[in-house]
């Protein structure tokens, strides 16, 4: 009886992988051999490592006192007013660095060291997972190694200025599109060739496992807190809804995350369709996806019937991303999640709204999660918790283009 | 016994195994590449299906994969091709590749129309063993292709074990852990090169990666049945040189049969 439980609950559970990486069809570690010892050692390990009291200590403390943690949970009145409900903000954006970003490499970096890693290499598309990255090597006096595509350096040059004044080295990725997807391409090639030395800090929940629940497992912190600021606050600790936008998947798996197996929060995704879904220029994953394989795990990915992947386009560079996490993947294919999608119109709509509403400016990625407000219906009642990514500073060459 | 496997029975040492990717230069170069490698003097050849997130190989490799899909290469028109030289070839054929496309593609046609179109080998180094094991391996066999697994200086006895066990036709034994192109000097490796042939597997062993001239073919075949050369023939395909001549003077050389030093 109690044993059938146990299976039951292990079947059930949507929020962590089985162990080969899997949530349902979806995740596992499709690598080349040469990388096979590196992500086998954190196979191995992460669960030991992080579970760990010195390491939850140490993590904790540099949360806090670091990256600024806990977050608030801004109730949001004159948004609340305007949609006649309960709009409460995840002030992810109040992070050091500014995007929930570094909730994830603090937790590796401690990682890293553990495994006696002295070089640090990440991808960034946005560039705020480049400068979380940055910022917590240069706290550790680590050597920090940044793969961006050379169209994004262009696009979010403040973020490549900051990296470099954190003593990061930031390398244009060249290949294919030049964006997200060719610098993490590019991260996993470095990755290959350097095999002793140095660990890859993937930016989101993706890659081969564990890293989509590693990143996961970091990044619930979110939720975590908004259960403890929602019950403090309301005296129940689950809202009615948790919106948050999706490029891999990092800031909405962790604010999704304890709520994942409480069926009653309804838990709301946000893509980007870009110019439209139909436009060819989109990032839309989960509208336009079919499965495949990319970067290690297998997911819902934007690919040709030949199995190419097809280039994304998004308005906001870290959305710009032609696949998803595995965990967010199945909970698509679960019907857990409901995913929803903003143009770069109504994205940019929403980040002004939300700046003269709220006196928030919000990323471009976080404001994706802000523009479907306007197509749901909400209850007087409900509480409706939005995951506020990131802040805008990032952004302001885009948004001064249309002040 | 497939081909690659008859050859490996023929030929013991010193075996030749040239890469180049399917549409490379030209869409309609793939024909003339195998049949020029084959009459100049290759043991076998492997043939790269594009795709344009090649996360194991450096940037000659990437390039001509970028080439290759610009060409409009796909796996429907590889197998085209194949068919077209099939009966001219008497050396062995491999596929090389990602393991997307051949997902896309379905993995059970991908197979049938592979060995129909007269291939022996597929090297998919994304496929992880245990799927293959699994999944797959019934498959391969049924259809009489060899699957080559890759194993590195840094893989555990164990797992070259476990690679050797699941591998037929060849184990491939990459130079050092670095994407394709990266040259490596074979000699630094020796101990483990000697450690691979003291392990007395049941597969012969080709050496790969990085091996772009004649002293470091013949290092590698000092400890191995043969290598396999990539990234420094697409970057002789590259210059323009007509493909007989330019594969005539390349295999020549790396063979040692012109006094150049090359
Ligand atoms: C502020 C912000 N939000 C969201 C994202 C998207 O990433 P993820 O889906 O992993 O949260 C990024 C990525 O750069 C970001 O900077």
């Amino acid at each position: 009886m109690y044993k059938k439980l146990i299976m039951k609950n292990n079947k059930n559970n949507l929020s962590r992988p089985d162990k080969h990486g899997y949530y349902g069809e979806f995740g596992g570690a499709y690598i080349p051999e040469m990388l096979f010892p590196n992500v086998e050692e954190l196979q191995k390990k992460y669960k030991k490592i992080t579970g760990e009291n010195s390491f939850k200590k140490e993590l904790s403390l540099l949360l806090k006192d670091f990256a600024g943690r806990p977050t608030p949970l801004f109730h949001a009145e004159r948004l609340s007013k305007e949609f006649n409900t309960n709009i409460y903000l995840k002030r992810e954006d109040l992070c050091h660095t500014g995007a929930h970003k570094i909730n994830n490499t603090i937790g590796q970096v401690l990682l890293a060291e553990r495994l006696g890693k002295k070089r640090i290499i990440a991808e960034t598309g946005a560039g705020q997972h480049g400068v979380a990255t940055a910022t917590v090597c240069a706290l550790r006096g680590l050597e920090c190694i940044v793969f961006m595509g050379a169209k994004d350096i262009e696009r979010q040059a403040p973020n490549v200025a900051r990296m470099k004044m954190l003593g990061a080295t930031v390398i244009p990725a060249l290949s294919g599109s030049q964006t997200l997807k060719d610098a993490t391409n590019e991260a996993i090639r470095d990755w290959i060739n350097h095999p002793h030395n140095t660990h890859y800090i993937i930016g989101s929940v993706v890659g081969p496992h564990p890293y989509p629940d590693m990143v996961a497992r970091f990044q619930s912190i979110i939720s975590k807190e908004i259960r403890q600021q929602l019950l403090k606050e309301t005296g129940d600790r689950c809202p009615s809804h948790v919106i948050a936008c999706v490029g891999g998947g990092s800031n909405a798996a962790g604010a999704f995350y304890h709520f994942i197996e409480e069926k009653k929060v309804k838990l709301i995704a946000v893509e980007a369709a870009g110019m439209g879904l139909t436009s060819g220029k989109t990032a839309a994953t989960t509208q336009l996806g079919t499965t495949g394989i990319l970067h290690g795990s297998k997911s819902l990915l934007m690919q040709t019937a030949d199995g190419q992947v097809t280039e994304p386009h998004s308005i906001s560079a870290g959305l710009d991303y032609p696949g998803i996490g595995p965990l967010h993947a199945n909970l698509f294919k679960q019907g857990r999640v409901l995913f929803k999608n903003a143009t770069d119109e109504e994205a940019l709509q929403a980040a002004f709204h939300l700046a003269k509403t709220e006196g928030i400016i919000p990323a471009l990625e976080t404001a994706h999660a802000f523009a479907v407000l306007k197509d749901i219906s909400f209850k007087k009642n409900d509480r409706v918790v939005i995951c506020l990514s990131g802040r805008g500073d990032k952004d302001l060459a885009t948004y001064m283009t249309y002040l | 016994m497939n081909q690659l496997e008859k050859q490996f029975k023929i030929k013991k040492e010193n075996l030749l195994n040239i890469y180049c990717t399917a549409g490379y230069p030209q869409l309609d170069s793939t024909a003339e590449v195998m049949l020029a490698l084959e009459q100049h003097g290759a043991d076998m050849v492997e043939i790269g299906m594009p795709y344009a997130d090649p996360i194991a190989d450096g940037p000659v490799i990437q390039e001509s994969n970028m080439v290759a899909l610009d060409n409009g290469m796909n796996l429907p028109l590889l197998f085209k091709q194949l068919e077209s030289v099939k009966d001219r070839m008497t050396i062995p054929v491999i596929l090389m590749g990602y393991l997307n496309p051949v997902l896309q593609y379905g993995i059970e046609q991908f197979c049938a129309d592979a060995s129909h179109a007269g291939v022996s080998g597929i090297i998919l180094p994304d496929l992880p063993m245990y799927q293959f094991e699994k999944h797959y391996k019934q498959l391969f066999k049924k259809n009489g292709l060899s699957f080559i697994f890759l194993i590195t200086p840094e893989t555990s006895e164990h797992r070259i074990r476990m690679a050797d066990k699941l591998s037929t036709g060849f184990l491939y034994a990459v130079s050092a852990s670095a994407t394709t192109g990266n040259a490596v000097d074979i000699t630094s490796q020796k101990r483990y090169f000697e450690k691979l042939k003291k392990l007395q597997l049941q597969n012969p062993v080709m050496i790969g990666f990085g091996i772009n001239n004649q002293e470091r073919f013949h290092n590698a075949c000092r400890y191995a049945a043969g290598a396999i050369i990539g990234s420094a023939y697409i970057k002789m395909l590259g210059t323009q040189v007509p493909v007989g001549d330019g594969t005539k003077a390349f295999i020549s050389c790396i063979k040692g049969e012109l006094p150049l030093a090359c």
